[in-house]
């Protein structure tokens, strides 16, 4: 996709939309029937790659590549000439493959895997307008909340995958009664929560939701609407059949959820911006999600279920169509938008078939949607009243949010600088107008959707429900969703939006858990400048002091307290005058570049010394290793004086004491690694190696240089990696000394 | 490093040094010697000239900068590391030899070209280094 990001850009761009249609046609013509691959791995770790489709994963992926279908074709004409117009589809394509894989993912470490990639492509698509500061902030948020899930994903997978020997969801769900049992099994919940919680939004993450509102709004509509926000639902929903049933699991589940819808649900009606509503009703619905999740009873999950597929379709119509309003008129205010329906007619209707699927008002499927919650908390048993009025309030808000956003900007005189406005690409609102026929279509035909739902419950390990019925008759349920409706138009009549609910809002907002984590974050990093600041100071000497010293100390405390040392001189008596002089050598050069006055002079007394441990390399009957250490030596020398050439004249800017202090330094180190290469010598050698080398050097590699055949042939791919790794320091060094900074570009 | 001596020397060792490089490292497969050796004594053979004459006499030797050597040299090694899996299918570096050996190299294998490549990156990363060094110093 971006490797033909020119032609996407003009000619070919049709071709993205491609993608993600023709995979609905492929699952669509699936039918409705389990199926799954599998490929291994890694199958040293039990990783398998297996792909597993069935009645809870056939429901997401029919989402994502439906929706994505839409979006893409949207996407084609909202974002028309956009420079990075490539970009955006590739890391559309990504998120897309990341959730398909993960909502088809059967074994826990793939699932975490794809479960990173989407929060990964998501950072990228909330930065995507990234010369913008805001952008990048909540990129990074919604990155560092989803990022912490990702962990606690991965730790949950370890430790089922410890306790259940097994990393594969299936097998889990088989010995579910084990795990519910094991003295573990709390912790595993917690850490799927935590993963569930930051990636939908739960409170108290809910925060990087609004912020990533700050994508453009095909990436809203799909992201974080839509499909990935779901991916926690899924997770949860993926989790019940192994870990659900148990006082924690769905007490948890039920405050969380409970807290969350009716927080958010209350925030969702004060903003006045399109994207904050939808935003936080989003937030909502997924608490509604958890909430029924929570329940866990039969009904409850079927209407979790259908609530997604309805929230889905009524909600990426209002992000559409909200999408649309600021594509023409540069608003997403909901105080200044009126009227619009003279000049944007069918976005109109799309937001009009929206705002009543999202209201519950029969025909839609919204309606269903809405019986079978009222439905599953009535039949609760113990504490139904409290489910039901908690669901009945968030209800009431959402259907206000939903006419904000749906209705109120289309509705009422339409201002003067409106009136020039036509018709968007049929690209545009096709889409929008599409859901929106489907929530009303759902509805009428329920048919049409109980074939999603009859597999659904199966894949948690249920009995399949019974059809999707749109009429139940006068009954309870009936009454209490009139109830709904009634007293959410009451309330659209009575409060008008403003400014000043938000303003009231705003002063709490010290408490909320955005400010604390922020407050977190800059103490941390406070507390990591003062700890750089400590070590990272910025003098190598004190570096190498500080290397040197530790080495030495953990060094001579092993030595010290492991061995016992015994001194012998006999050995030396067997020197022959070669070694003797050369080791005279050394020592006279040593003394003379301590004590130089001149550095260049110091380097060459260096390099006498390297060129004196070349004669002893001969000497030991390594040819080889001398013939290296005296080109290198050479080289070293030649670079030291290119560097030394250009410094000032040697000064005496040390005192005695300090040159007390790094001689007495350099004596130790020097003396503890004598005494280790002596330890080294007494130890016995393994001489398998060396003499496997010898012996095949010449049978297997027809070389009579052992060393070399070692470098060439043995240990080529060492060889191979160790070339490279010297052709990115030349590299590096290159770089460092060519670039030329501006003067603007220079600091500290 | 004005003199003369060194300046006359340089014009001759110059030559030699370059093929006692190529010679250091066609003999490595038998005796003491090889590709990373041999590249740094003809390393060591510009870097003289550069002391003799200069560093842009030295530079002149070479149409393209060194550095180019240093990808020209991967990518031999690793084709020669390919060799084998190509028309052997054998495993990456595997060892393919020629039945007979040519005359004044000897044998010939992949490992010989897996050492030239060695030889002209050592050459490309040496020269590198020394002559960004020198031009900035």
């Amino acid at each position: 996709m971006v490797l033909l990001g020119k032609w996407v850009k003009t000619v070919l761009w049709w071709l993205p939309m491609v993608l993600p249609a023709g995979l609905f046609v492929y699952f669509l013509s699936l039918g409705t029937a389990t199926q799954s691959l599998s490929y291994d791995w890694l199958p040293q770790l039990g990783v398998r790659l297996s792909l597993h489709l069935d009645g809870l994963s056939r429901l997401f992926v029919l989402l994502i590549t439906g929706i994505g279908a839409l979006v893409f074709a949207y996407t084609s004409s909202y974002l028309k000439g956009h420079a990075y117009l490539d970009r955006f589809y590739g890391y559309l394509s990504l998120f897309m493959g990341a959730m398909i894989g993960l909502v088809l993912s059967e074994n826990l470490i793939s699932l975490f895997v794809f479960w990173e990639l989407t929060s990964i492509s998501s950072f990228f698509l909330i930065g995507f307008n990234n010369d913008q500061s805001a952008s990048r902030k909540s990129a990074l948020t919604a990155l560092i909340i989803t990022g912490m899930g990702g962990l606690s994903l991965l730790a949950a997978g370890i430790l089922l995958g410890y306790v259940g020997d097994t990393y594969s969801i299936i097998e889990l769900t088989q010995s579910a009664d084990y795990l519910r049992a094991h003295p573990q099994y709390s912790l595993a919940v917690l850490l799927i929560f935590g993963a569930a919680f930051t990636k939908s939004a739960q409170f108290p993450f809910h925060f990087w939701l609004p912020g990533a509102m700050k994508a453009p709004t095909p990436v809203s509509t799909y992201l974080h609407s839509a499909t990935m926000v779901k991916a926690g639902v899924y997770l949860l929903l993926r989790f019940t059949p192994v870990l659900g049933g148990t006082e924690l699991w769905q007490s948890s589940l039920l405050w969380v959820g409970g807290i969350t819808m009716l927080y958010a649900a209350f925030h969702s009606i004060f903003r006045t911006d399109m994207k904050a509503i939808l935003a936080y009703s989003t937030i909502a619905a997924l608490g509604v999600l958890v909430f029924l999740i929570g329940m866990g009873s039969n009904s409850a999950l079927q209407a979790a279920g259908v609530f997604i597929l309805v929230h889905a379709l009524y909600k990426a119509t209002l992000f559409l169509i909200t999408g649309i309003v600021d594509h023409e008129t540069h608003s997403r205010n909901v105080l200044q938008l009126a009227g619009l329906r003279k000049v944007l007619l069918p976005v109109a209707i799309a937001g009009l078939l929206a705002a009543v699927s999202n209201a519950g008002i029969p025909p839609s499927f919204g309606f269903i949607g809405k019986d079978l919650m009222y439905e599953a908390a009535l039949h609760h048993g113990a504490g139904a009243w409290v489910l039901l009025g908690a669901l009945i309030l968030t209800n009431v808000l959402l259907l206000y949010a939903g006419f904000l956003v749906g209705i109120k900007p289309f509705i009422g005189p339409l201002p003067e600088k409106h009136a020039h406005l036509h018709w968007p690409s049929a690209w545009m609102w096709v889409p929008p107008v599409l859901l929106g026929v489907l929530s009303l279509g759902f509805g009428l035909w329920p048919v049409a959707a109980s074939r999603l739902s009859e597999v659904f419950l199966p894949a948690l390990g249920l009995q399949p429900p019974p059809a999707l019925k749109l009429w139940h008759g006068f009954n309870l349920i009936l009454g209490l969703s009139a109830a709904t409706i009634g007293s959410g138009l009451l309330l659209w009549f009575l409060l008008k939006p403003g400014e000043k609910g938000l303003a009231r809002l705003q002063k709490l907002a010290w408490l909320s858990p955005e400010r604390l984590l922020g407050g977190f974050a800059r103490g941390v990093g406070m507390f990591s400048v003062v700890w750089t600041n400590l070590f990272q100071h910025g003098y190598l000497r004190y570096y190498v002091m500080t290397i040197v010293l530790v080495l030495s100390a953990g060094m001579g405390y092993r030595m010290f307290n492991n061995y016992t040392w015994q001194t012998s001189f006999t050995p030396l008596l067997n020197l022959t005058v070669y070694e003797v002089s050369i080791v005279a050598i050394m020592l006279i050069s040593i003394g003379f570049a301590v004590f130089s006055k001149s550095r260049l002079a110091a380097v060459a007394g260096l390099g006498v010394v390297g060129y004196a441990i070349c004669l002893l390399f001969v000497f030991y009957s390594a040819p080889d290793l001398a013939m290296t250490q005296f080109t290198v030596d050479t080289l070293t020398v030649i670079l030291f004086v290119l560097v030394l050439y250009r410094l000032p004249k040697y000064m005496q800017i040390s005192n005695k004491l300090t040159i007390a202090r790094d001689g007495l330094v350099a004596l130790t180190f020097g003396g503890l690694v004598t005494l280790l290469a002596l330890l080294v010598l007494e130890q016995p050698v393994q001489r398998d190696v060396a003499d496997f080398y010898a012996a095949n050097a010449y049978l297997l590699a027809k070389g009579k240089n052992v060393v070399n055949v070692i470098l060439v042939d043995f240990r080529g791919l060492d060889t191979l990696v160790e070339i490279t790794v010297l052709s990115i320091a030349a590299l590096g060094v290159f770089g460092l000394l060519k670039l030329r900074l501006k003067t603007t570009e220079r600091r500290g | 490093m004005k003199s003369i001596i060194l300046r006359t020397a340089s014009n001759y060792l110059l030559p030699l040094l370059l093929l006692f490089s190529v010679f250091v490292l066609l003999r490595g497969h038998y005796l003491p010697g090889g590709g990373f050796i041999g590249g740094l004594v003809a390393s060591i053979a510009f870097v003289l000239h550069a002391f003799a004459h200069g560093l842009r006499k030295a530079q002149r030797y070479f149409p393209i900068h060194p550095g180019f050597l240093m990808p020209i040299g991967l990518t031999l090694s690793l084709l020669s590391g390919f060799l084998p899996i190509l028309i052997g299918d054998q495993a990456f570096l595997t060892g393919l030899w020629m039945a007979d050996p040519l005359p004044v190299i000897g044998m010939v294998g992949t490992a010989l070209f897996f050492d030239l490549g060695v030889y002209i990156v050592v050459v490309g990363v040496t020269l590198t280094i020394i002559f960004t060094i020198s031009e900035t110093a």
